[in-house]
């Protein structure tokens, strides 16, 4: 049954990323040349309620679907590992045109080389794994 | 119900966004795609050669099944909800995009020169694919979380660290469309 909940998230995810065009590379090398406010409108209005309801569910104590409390982990404050990180991942989003969602996505769209981005970041990931003792954070 | 074929006004996609947000924290889990990488590298053994990739994949089952919605509604969206795959992208994109060599930019959802078919037997279109998925793989998981992590479930959260993330985020996308395009394309 949670699996069903879930597929149902991807799918709307899904779907909601390609309609949106924010899975399209177009629109991300718009964002970065500041040509549009399509992409500003969707992070923007996503943040914006999802802030609201972030805030909420922690104020009121807002219980999941199943009863247990809801804990929102904050991330870890060593800030130098997010600057350097945020901006190696930023040149990819910028040339691979997709973030970690949206590659899916596309993969579903039956856009082929996408195969080759989706491959390409998993062995990145590995490579971060192997190489992180020796990274500053 | 034409509306639904057409792409979507970000008035309504952000909003979604903000709901598939609540739907997962509900759920009692986080919203992050990237971490999935992860667990694809453990499944595949990697916890062999890192202690990184030591831990239990089936925790993060749930996680999976999003993705495997996300290529159903890839699918979902492409073929039973579009009749028309071009991107209304500015003007102003579209003549920067024909100067650096893109055939007529904005008239598929991808541009051929990386995401056609033939792009695969191209060296140069193959290599940058590998580039950016390296980038987008390794820098993720350095930073701790992509777009959905920091720049949406962090920044609702209030995180500082993923307010630095995303100033990376713009700091490395900003570099590479307006430094290193114009060396490439």
């Amino acid at each position: 049954m949670r699996s069903i909940i879930f597929l149902g998230i991807g799918i709307l995810f899904g779907i909601t990323l390609f309609k949106s065009e924010a899975a399209s590379w177009f629109r991300i090398y718009e964002m970065f040349q500041f040509h549009s406010f399509h992409m500003y409108g969707i992070i923007g209005s996503a943040v914006t309620l999802g802030l609201i309801s972030t805030q909420l569910i922690k104020k009121y104590k807002i219980k999941s679907f199943y009863g247990d409390p809801i804990h929102i982990s904050p991330k870890d404050k060593n800030l130098r590992r997010y600057i350097f990180g945020g901006i190696i991942f930023g040149l990819g989003w910028a040339l691979a045109g997709a973030c970690p969602g949206p590659m899916f996505v596309l993969l579903g769209a039956g856009y082929l080389p996408i195969i080759v981005v989706i491959a390409s970041a998993i062995i990145g990931t590995f490579l971060y794994g192997i190489l992180k003792h020796k990274l500053p954070h | 119900m034409n509306w639904i074929y057409n792409p979507w006004p970000w008035y309504i996609s952000g909003p979604l966004i903000a709901i598939i947000l609540f739907l997962l924290l509900k759920s009692g889990k986080t919203f992050g795609m990237s971490s999935n990488l992860r667990t694809m590298c453990t499944i595949c053994g990697a916890g062999k050669a890192s202690d990184f990739f030591k831990f239990d994949w089936k925790s993060q089952r749930w996680n999976l099944i999003v993705v495997l919605g996300a290529i159903l509604g890839g699918i979902i969206a492409s073929t039973v909800l579009s009749n028309d795959s071009s991107v209304a992208i500015a003007p102003e994109t579209i003549s920067d995009l024909k100067a650096k060599g893109f055939v007529n930019p904005g008239k598929n959802y991808m541009p051929d020169l990386l995401f056609a078919n033939e792009a695969l037997s191209q060296p140069k279109s193959l290599l940058l694919l590998i580039i950016g998925g390296l980038l987008v793989g390794f820098g993720a998981r350095y930073a701790g979380g992509c777009t959905s992590g920091h720049a949406i479930s962090g920044l609702s959260n209030l995180q500082l660290p993923s307010l630095v993330a995303v100033i990376g985020f713009f700091i490395g996308g900003l570099t590479m469309v307006h430094i290193i395009f114009p060396l490439i394309f």
